[in-house]
């Protein structure tokens, strides 16, 4: 089994299906808290992604978009957060 | 021999991936899931993108790969505080087997802070603590 195979049928469906218990959070999540929560990680894991696939394509390019998306993803946390705090309570 | 290298490195990231995306899914409470999604979340993606670096050989990317470890590693902490602050004050709940709440009555519910600076209004004063 070559590394790309390797790559191809274990690392990402793992690393899918852990994007997938994410969404289940992401839906289920009793609160707003906790769907920040899971879209920071939702970004996290993306990132993770990027770099075995930039690994499968041999484009070591893809790793610019990964640096990009810690950037947004850092910035949505604490614009969500932000908003949180200063929202009108009812 | 690098693939192999490659592939254990990957599997560790993966795995620890794996481990925060369960944590999140099972944890009773906003704070512990977000504890599990900045510690092992970091470290697996922190090990999936040095099994690239190690992959591709290259000056470029390495030095790109770590500035993105180094960015993930200082916002991860910065981010999951934000967060876990804005729910305290938002009002959620700790989970009923949590032993002890450090900052109970150190808020008010506007997000102010309860402390030695007295110089704040009677009105203020009156406000509902938690």
């Amino acid at each position: 089994m070559t590394l790309d195979e390797y790559l191809y049928y274990i690392i990402l469906p793992a690393l899918s299906v852990s994007i997938l218990l994410v969404f289940v959070r992401f839906f289920k999540g009793p609160t707003i808290s906790d769907r920040v929560v899971a879209v920071d990680l939702l970004v996290t894991s993306g990132i993770g992604i990027i770099a075995v696939y930039s690994i499968l394509t041999h484009q070591p390019t893809f790793l610019d978009i990964a640096l990009i998306l810690a950037l947004i993803g850092f910035l949505g946390t604490v614009a969500y957060s932000f908003y949180i705090q200063k929202r009108k309570r009812k | 021999m690098i693939s192999v290298i490659i592939a254990v490195i990957s599997t560790l990231g993966t795995l620890f991936v794996l481990l925060a995306a369960v944590g999140i899914l099972r944890m009773p409470d906003t704070y512990l899931r977000m504890a599990v999604t900045t510690k092992a979340a970091t470290l697996g993606v922190g090990l999936l993108l040095i099994a690239a670096a190690i992959y591709f050989y290259d000056f470029s990317t390495t030095t790109r790969v770590l500035a993105i470890i180094l960015f993930i590693l200082l916002t991860a902490p910065v981010g999951a505080h934000l967060i876990g602050k804005a729910a305290y004050i938002a009002g959620n709940k700790l989970w009923e087997g949590s032993i002890m709440d450090d900052l109970k009555g150190k808020y008010r519910r506007t997000g102010k802070v309860i402390g030695p600076p007295k110089n704040l209004s009677e009105k203020e004063d009156e406000e509902e603590h938690f």
